[in-house]
């Protein structure tokens, strides 16, 4: 890819916080969507004629909607708390790039038309008109933003950029100016079933060519198994484990931990994603079209239950929105979210975590592990922002940090954290999330990773680490991509259940040499 | 969107310099985008993106990294069927790079 040139930022002994370089990444301007990829998702061509009064329109009807979003316009103090808190911010030097300087692009905005302050003194309040310049710096700066929530974490009124970040995005895709890489994969996975734009038979050829590798290094007949009407589970996961590095490895653990279970499960060509970057975009009735392609699939194939594999928003999405959305879980109250409560079985979690799932299988010590498989790893785990921030697993508080590392250290013999300042609810966003994970955004990207990059070197030169786990398909896909920047091998960045499958025995493995001769009477 | 010429074919191409339409593709072209990407064609390139254009023509999509890999290797010898081999040739990455200068749409999502 030709892309501009920039410096990768050098790494700090100590982090600290950069010297201010004022518009470092003004530059920065995503593709924006073409008119087809905006007016199949319900958004105007392209920049309507009165985008300053529909877009002022639209946030005043967002204000009326989102009660948390008024109250993040007027809750900042300006204490300073979160200014050295992203990770954009540290990588790029750019004030805007401070959580507080972010939400004021839009803070400014919602004073001159909102408050009555703003409306007649605009000036003594910080307020000012949506001009074209400042629409210009919205599109800038909100696809600076991966919406991972570090920032939230650390503002004594618990303001959540990351919900500033989504409504500025809903203001602009309701005037046409919307982002090519969210709006163009929205509008893939609504009409082929992914976002990769993976047909059915491409999917179906892929995962028998996936079973076959599993089954000859096995011995054993794993299946991938695709459509299956009556199987128990659902697998929900992202494209990506069909497609990339290392993200397959990762779809083929989930095989073999359901093949040792002897638990039947499918995954499903009309439903094969588990993204749904409807929420980078905070556009609500696109989560629901795509949250809905998961139920019908639940439906059709008459599964008890559904679990969600390795990808980091696609956990929020389902933990937190797929019950109100689609009857994952309850609150929907229409026939078919009716239907699917009726349909799933209420004696395991709705919907399951793929390391919910196996955390489950060892502690029923239903696997067989040889760790010693793994012995040539030392591992560290990175936190993915939105399983991190945004959900849980199991049943006790900080489960989503536990248990993946609990499945970790039951297939490996060597773990080590990182600086805990960058891990658990504080971890470090991997600099590709919340629809960033695009080739013109690679600076960004570069920049972004700094402390997690400065975090993993610290456990590589100290520790000896040369893997980090991760559970995102993002977070895999933006670390392959950023880690040779910083001198780090692109193969470091492993799926967690690579490491499961890279250690488990299936049951009857190994066993097939002892007996050739029996074979052979047959 | 833009254009590029080569072979005194005049082609459209989108902001990313893929083709929009793959059936503008033919050698000459392919050269030209490997230009823009500092690749050199060399025989083992070819191998590549002639396997790359045959799975789209059966499946409109490319293949996944390891159905790539493993072709390769059945095709061209085990010490070429790896991920290094492919990034070698194609440094930017094989499933992007190689479908651009391939002509193939861009491969989305995340990845």
């Amino acid at each position: 890819m030709a892309a501009a040139k920039f410096d990768t930022p050098n790494m700090r002994e100590y982090p600290s916080i950069p010297a201010l370089q004022p518009d470092a990444t003004a530059h920065l301007k995503s593709f924006l969507a073409a008119p087809e990829h905006n007016s199949f998702l319900g958004f105007p061509d392209e920049l309507v004629e009165n985008w300053q009064e529909k877009a002022i329109e639209k946030m005043g009807d967002l204000l009326g909607k989102y009660r948390g979003f008024r109250v993040f316009m007027d809750a900042c103090v300006k204490c300073g708390s979160c200014t050295d808190k992203c990770h954009y911010f540290q990588g790029t030097s750019d004030p805007k790039n401070m959580p507080v300087a972010r939400q004021d692009l839009l803070r400014s905005v919602y004073r001159r038309h909102f408050t009555l302050a703003g409306k007649f003194f605009p000036w003594l309040v910080g307020a000012r008109d949506l001009t074209r310049e400042v629409l210009d710096e919205w599109y800038s700066y909100f696809h600076q933003c991966s919406q991972c929530r570090r920032c939230s974490v650390f503002c004594p009124y618990g303001i959540d950029t990351a919900e500033v970040s989504m409504a500025a995005r809903e203001i602009m895709d309701s005037i046409g100016y919307g982002q090519k890489y969210c709006n163009e994969i929205l509008g893939k996975v609504q009409k082929v079933g992914n976002n990769l734009g993976l047909p059915g038979p491409a999917l179906e050829a892929t995962l028998e060519e996936f079973a076959e590798e599993i089954s000859d290094e096995t011995g054993c007949d794993v299946k991938i198994p695709l459509d299956v009407e009556g199987a128990d589970v659902l697998l929900i996961t992202p494209s990506a484990d069909f497609f990339a590095e290392p993200h397959i490895d990762g779809l083929m653990g989930y095989a073999k931990v359901f093949h040792a279970a002897g638990v039947s499960w499918t995954l499903s060509t009309y439903a094969s994603e588990a993204a749904n970057f409807s929420m980078f975009i905070g556009s609500y009735s696109n989560m629901k079209k795509v949250a809905e392609r998961i139920r019908k699939a639940a439906i059709d194939l008459k599964v008890k239950r559904i679990i969600v594999g390795e990808c980091g928003h696609a956990w929020r999405v389902a933990y937190s929105f797929w019950n109100t959305l689609t009857g994952v879980g309850s609150g929907a109250d229409d026939p078919y979210a009716i239907q699917l409560q009726k349909q799933l079985d209420h004696s395991y979690p709705i919907p399951q975590h793929i390391c919910e799932f196996t955390w489950d299988q060892i502690q029923q010590g239903k696997l067989t592990f040889d760790k010693s498989q793994n012995d040539h790893r030392t591992v560290t785990f990175h936190d993915s922002c939105n399983v991190a921030r945004a959900t849980r697993m199991g049943t006790e508080a900080g489960g989503q940090f536990d248990i993946p590392r609990n499945v970790i250290k039951a297939v490996c013999n060597n773990y080590v954290d990182m600086d805990p300042d960058t891990i658990r609810e504080v971890t470090y966003c991997c600099g590709g999330g919340g629809g960033l994970l695009t080739d013109d955004l690679m600076e960004l990207r570069v920049k972004g990773a700094l402390p997690r990059m400065e975090a993993l070197k610290k456990v590589i030169n100290e520790d000896k680490v040369n893997a980090m786990a991760a559970i995102c398909a993002i977070c895999k896909a933006q670390f392959t991509k950023v880690m040779p920047y910083y001198g780090i091998p692109m193969d470091t960045i492993v799926s967690l259940h690579q490491l499961v499958k890279d250690a488990i025995i299936l049951p009857g493995q190994g066993e097939e040499e002892a007996e050739p001769a029996a074979e052979a009477t047959e | 969107m833009g254009t590029m010429t080569a072979g005194g074919k005049t082609v459209e191409v989108d902001e990313e310099g893929y083709l929009v339409n793959i059936n503008d593709w033919n050698r000459d072209i392919a050269v030209e985008l490997a230009k823009s990407e500092n690749v050199e064609m060399t025989d083992s390139h070819w191998e590549v993106i002639d396997f790359l254009r045959e799975y789209y023509n059966e499946y409109q999509i490319a293949p996944a990294v390891r159905v790539l890999t493993k072709a390769i290797g059945k095709k061209l010898g085990p010490e070429k069927g790896n991920s290094k081999y492919l990034y070698e040739l194609f440094p930017y990455g094989p499933a992007k790079q190689a479908c651009k200068i391939g002509g193939l749409p861009k491969p989305t999502g995340c990845i």
